[in-house]
């Protein structure tokens, strides 16, 4: 601003405030039209009204794991033997490339314990079910090892094929490029057979 | 545009025309553009690309009268184009080549003009410009691949949606966005499909930018010396250029035939024929050949650097291996254009060549073995020669003399060499 536009005191002209207040004006306005039009993006009420669901477990038998879906994604819910829980508790928190719990249902970073990894939102671990959303923390393929049959990879949880991550029967990274455990979705025991999940 | 204009309007209506709206006048400019004599086949594919954005827009364009973008019909559809459409056929496997043809072209395009020093000055917009289309058309392939929603084409595009959620803290939110919801479903194929209609057109405007920089500064040419004479060095665009593209847009169109007609799924994945589903990921996912040797970048990084995960570095990795051709114009501290005097860095240009053509090699093999050790040398190369060898071979290698001007140049090569002293060019004899 040259002092000719500046009145003899050194304040701002009238003219000058009003090209400020104009320029403001039209920048917010600018600003509240932008914000539709990117929010507009974000999922939809109609999306959002499906986050939520449901699932009978009672013709899960043990050893046994399913694949459901939600919010568009697999979920595995594996009902798993006494054989499997034990391998999975001793495995040392040392033995883990990520050592955080990934759950959902408990508040902070708890370590990634086998308990930690199937507590629900009630608080209450259940070893017999562990609940993951079956999408690989690398670049999101479904790992293999729910349905009978499919490679389990080294650790006997699930396995990669994208790019060869494999998990431990806690849904656990143990070996491959993926960052991340499977996370846990937030999920209910509304009865004994019958989970909330999301 | 930098001439002089030549127009003279022949009638009464183009005189009319010409004092209210001058179309005329700047479409005969443009055929009358002087342009360096000496440009060779190199230089037909800025043309030929010019040919490929047509014919894609125009196939497009025909597709989506037919094409349903929803998650539950879009397959279908492309199905019901290939069988009932009346010539659907045809129109797809031209859009599906095509995109393959436009990438063939536009390397070669840019291998031109990295070999001739196309990005130097007074080139550095062009050269930009030139990028930014480049990074547009990586843009409407990826999302254009999605459209048919095969198994490659959800795989693909989770893979590459799911790049993003490497990004620290706005990652996730940025995934959500692309998605319009929890994974790759029917929002985002319907904002891809919205995208892919769009983005053709943005780059026909950048285009036009790219063709007006260099009616501004003048074409490059294969000895790197500027015009100096326009009456000696140059000739018009037309006829000389226009019949010189034309043929090669005929030898293209050759090829271009031979994959439509006789390999059309040449190119292409088989998985592809499979319908999406999303509760089973394909044993293998491979992006489109053109996509290959970034798609091996993003996975040579298998390491952490510091706070830095494999992730994230693979995806820095693969942005930065584009982003750097943005700041070529200034890493290249030759003043020469022309690798043609530039013996020591074309031997070093010919290494970068093979590093790119391993790189697409390896990015169709499994991340596993000797194929991440040899894709980290590779991306290593690739580094280097923009990062570490153009900047200190500026400075430390002696080119060998420059012709005086391009007119000279052409003129000694067509003189026995051994009767053609320094500087003894004159007038032809006739």
């Amino acid at each position: 601003m040259t002092t000719t536009e500046l009145e003899e005191d050194g304040e701002p002209t009238r003219r000058d405030f009003i090209h400020i207040f104009g320029a403001v004006t039209a920048t917010a306005g600018a600003g509240a039209v932008l914000w539709p039009l990117v929010d507009q993006m974000n999922p939809d009420a109609s999306v959002l009204a499906l986050s939520t669901k449901e699932v009978d477990l009672s013709g899960v038998a043990v050893g046994q794991a399913i694949k459901i879906m939600w919010q568009g994604k697999p979920v595995f819910i594996r009902r798993r033997t006494e054989a499997e829980i034990a391998e999975a508790a001793e495995t040392p928190l040392g033995a883990l490339k990520d050592p955080v719990a990934r759950n959902d249902n408990v508040s902070g970073s708890l370590d990634a314990t086998d308990d930690a990894r199937v507590t629900g939102a009630d608080g209450v671990a259940r070893p017999e079910w562990l609940v993951l959303v079956g999408v690989c923390t690398h670049l999101g393929c479904i790992p293999l090892g729910t349905a009978s049959g499919e490679s389990r990879g080294d650790y006997d949880g699930w396995f990669c094929p994208c790019h060869g991550s494999h998990y431990d029967l806690a849904g656990r990274i143990r070996k491959g490029p993926a960052p991340e455990n499977l996370p846990v979705p937030p999920y209910e025991f509304l009865s004994d057979t019958l989970v909330k999940i999301g | 545009m930098s001439h002089p204009s030549t127009y003279n309007p022949g009638n009464g209506f183009e005189k009319w025309l010409d004092r209210r709206l001058p179309i005329i006048r700047m479409s005969a400019d443009f055929m009358d553009f002087p342009t360096p004599k000496n440009l060779n086949y190199w230089w037909t594919f800025g043309g030929i690309l010019a040919v490929c954005l047509v014919i894609q827009i125009i196939t497009g364009v025909v597709l989506a009268m037919h094409y349903v973008p929803h998650t539950s019909m879009a397959f279908d559809s492309v199905e019901h184009i290939m069988r009932d459409v009346n010539y659907g056929w045809l129109m797809r496997y031209v859009h599906a080549n095509g995109g393959s043809m436009f990438f063939l072209a536009v390397y070669i395009h840019m291998f031109r003009g990295v070999y001739y020093g196309s990005y130097k000055e007074p080139r550095e917009v062009i050269w930009m410009l030139g990028v930014v289309i480049f990074l547009l058309m990586m843009a409407t392939a990826f999302m254009g691949y999605v459209l048919p929603w095969g198994q490659m084409s959800y795989w693909g595009a989770t893979v590459i949606t799911n790049l993003f959620s490497a990004i620290p803290l706005v990652g996730e939110d940025i995934r959500t966005l692309l998605w319009g919801g929890f994974s790759v479903d029917n929002p985002t194929l319907n904002r891809f499909y919205s995208l892919h209609y769009l983005l053709p057109f943005a780059i026909f405007g950048v285009v036009a930018l790219h063709i007006w920089a260099f009616h501004t500064s003048g074409n490059g040419n294969p000895t790197g010396v500027e015009v100096k004479d326009v009456k000696k060095d140059t000739v018009p665009f037309h006829p000389y250029y226009t019949v010189k593209d034309s043929f090669a847009i005929v030898v293209f169109f050759i090829l271009f035939a031979a994959f439509v007609f006789f390999n059309p799924n040449g190119l292409g994945h088989p998985d592809n024929y499979i319908e999406a589903n999303p509760l089973s990921t394909p044993a293998s996912i491979v992006p489109e050949w053109y996509f290959l040797p970034f798609y091996a970048i993003l996975r040579a990084i298998t390491f952490d650097i510091g706070p830095i995960s494999s992730k994230l570095g693979g995806v820095i990795a693969m942005f930065s291996s584009i982003l750097v051709l943005f700041i070529l114009p200034w890493l290249d501290t030759s003043k020469v254009r022309s690798m043609r005097y530039r013996p020591v860095a074309r031997m070093w240009f010919v290494i970068f060549i093979i590093a790119c053509v391993a790189l697409g090699y390896l990015g169709g093999k499994p991340a596993e073995g000797s194929y991440v050790l040899y894709a980290q040398i590779a991306t290593g190369y690739y580094f280097a020669f923009f990062l570490i060898i153009l900047p200190l071979l500026g400075i430390m290698e002696t080119p060998k003399p420059l012709p005086r001007s391009i007119s000279e140049s052409v003129l000694n090569a067509h003189k026995p060499s051994d009767a053609a002293p320094e500087g003894a060019a004159s007038a032809p004899a006739e």
